[in-house]
């Protein structure tokens, strides 16, 4: 069993058969990306005579570095108050035993349910009244409401199985809680924020839904939505468009590559949370 | 807690119930006169041939979604979960899809799937007009999604089965058990905990698909592929009728609560039954 005999080399062969199916697309998408406009040659032979301006093309004509730079604000701003808007909520949810605090809880995981589609809506009215809409900052606020429910489910349930006893002896030493909160608890939370960190920024960059309602039609932009744009501008510009979808990809596979354990093991570990 | 709930409130809660509210008028975005119809979009909805196509399409897609990944999702986890020397390189390779934004992945599929891409320059004579065929538009979104996702559930299977004890199964092994009878009276129960939050995060994300639509076929041809999620948009974006896009946004809460009770309660009998 803790061999490796003949089955596990067929099996080996078998699986890397199946990872070559999914990076398939990948390999389409640089073949296609470095090729020149005018070579017609089918899409999965390699391209012969590569070329690099298609990316200074679509980096021109797409606004991508004004996108990335709101992309990244958009996420950091929203997960750093989502992450510490929940953390806080979280600690009397968890511990406190009350019918206030227990109904609380319940009315926030209201939100796990809730399809973001019943508020986007009445939620679009708000923002365009408060002179919101095309600025990024309402996303800000988008995100850091949107994402409590998820965030809150996570550290509650880290925390209910996290033992007491540290808390009970800091209160005995006269710590108030809110010391006993800062320097004893959020220490101990560093997993699950890790955990909650990934989650939060892969749905915020990645979110297309919502910047296309409110950012539409203005020049503030996000990755996603300048993308889409720049599809719907160059049609059947292939080469161009593949230049632009993978320039929008190489910050997060890089992202992605350097952080492979902690992303990975953020992912599965909701499965704790 | 108090920044937690006021923003929850704002951004969910709040409109959530104006939305609630709005699906019973005749809004229409805009005109801050609008009246109280009763059930009316309810029953217009009832008669739209368009909206039953989207919600049964929702469903559909949905399950076929759940089904499939998950499926996948579980066979690619047992066979990183052995002894092959590339198991952890195809760990970060099938994970590295759900990362990547969606949109972005939805527009390179929509050339590969186009008639002159690469999977009709692979399949030669059995090319297809994959996104133009109505028959098919709808299963090549489940493609595209399990595509992306797959690597998703299977980390978390992954995770499930790396919790499981050594021991047990080396000892059912010494016992002579056969593999088949290992994964369902050994594996399978233990895994009990990932299959339910598998098919959780599958089913919901499922009901409440719009980039992958929205970039691959925009609904069509015609409205053979258009869901919930996407006529909202249209109806509201496009059309103007705010208040029936919401009805129809009150349709998808309630599908999506349908799916998480049930899911609920089956699965947690099932994982006290294992335990």
């Amino acid at each position: 069993m803790n061999r490796y005999t003949k089955r596990t080399f067929a099996l080996e062969m078998l699986m890397i058969a199946v990872g070559i199916v999914f990076a398939f697309p990948v390999y389409v998408l640089v073949n296609l990306a470095i090729r020149q406009p005018s070579d017609t040659s089918s899409p999965i032979s390699p391209t012969t005579s590569p070329t690099l301006a298609n990316f200074t093309g679509a980096w021109r004509e797409a606004g991508l570095g004004g996108a990335l730079v709101n992309s990244v604000l958009v996420t950091v701003a929203s997960v750093a108050i989502v992450l510490a808007v929940s953390a806080f909520a979280s600690y009397p949810l968890a511990r406190s035993t009350a019918r206030w605090s227990r109904t609380t809880f319940l009315v926030i995981m209201l939100g796990l349910i809730l399809p973001f589609q019943l508020a986007s809506l009445p939620l679009y009215q708000t923002v365009r009244d408060l002179g919101l809409l095309g600025s990024v900052w309402s996303l800000v606020l988008f995100y850091s409401g949107l994402q409590v429910p998820f965030t809150t489910f996570l550290y509650v349930g880290f925390l209910r199985a996290l033992p007491r006893d540290f808390e009970e002896a800091a209160s005995i030493d006269g710590a108030s809680p809110f010391t006993t909160f800062r320097y004893v608890v959020l220490p101990m939370l560093k997993p699950i924020t890790v955990t909650a960190l990934v989650l939060n920024a892969v749905a915020v960059w990645n979110d297309f839904f919502t910047p296309l309602l409110y950012l539409s039609g203005s020049d503030q932009q996000t990755v996603p939505v300048a993308v889409a744009g720049f599809v719907g501008q160059f049609v059947s510009d292939w080469n161009l468009i593949f230049a632009a979808l993978l320039i929008s990809i190489i910050p997060v596979l890089a992202v992605y590559l350097a952080l492979q354990r902690s992303i990975i093991n953020g992912f599965a570990g909701g499965l704790k949370g | 807690m108090l920044p937690a709930l006021l923003l929850f409130a704002f951004v969910v809660l709040v409109p959530s119930a104006r939305g609630i509210y709005y699906a019973f008028t005749d809004w229409d975005g805009l005109d801050p006169d609008f009246a109280v119809v009763g059930l009316r979009n309810f029953t217009d909805m009832l008669g739209d041939e368009d909206a039953l196509q989207a919600i049964w399409h929702t469903v559909l897609i949905a399950v076929a979604i759940t089904v499939i990944q998950n499926g996948i999702g579980l066979l690619l986890a047992l066979g990183v979960n052995s002894l092959i020397k590339t198991r952890n390189f195809l760990r970060v390779l099938l994970f590295a899809p759900a990362v990547v934004t969606p949109i972005v992945t939805a527009y390179l599929w929509r050339n590969l799937l186009g008639p002159d891409g690469a999977v009709n320059a692979v399949l030669g004579p059995w090319g297809r007009d994959w996104l133009g065929d109505p028959g098919l538009a709808l299963w090549m979104i489940v493609v595209v999604v399990v595509w992306q996702f797959a690597g998703y559930s299977m980390v978390i299977f992954l995770a499930g089965l790396q919790s499981i004890p050594r021991e047990i199964y080396e000892a059912a092994a010494i016992d002579g058990t056969g593999p088949v009878r290992r994964f369902w009276s050994i594996v399978r129960p233990l895994l009990a905990p990932a299959i339910t939050i598998n098919l959780m995060l599958s089913i919901i994300g499922g009901i409440k698909l719009f980039d992958q639509v929205y970039a691959l076929t925009g609904g069509g041809p015609g409205h053979a592929t258009d869901t919930i999620s996407t006529l909202i948009y249209k109806d509201a974006f496009t059309l103007g009728e705010f208040g029936y896009s919401i009805a129809l946004a009150v349709v998808l809460t309630i599908i999506v609560a349908i799916f998480s009770a049930a899911q609920y309660g089956v699965l947690n009998r099932n994982e006290k039954a294992a335990s």
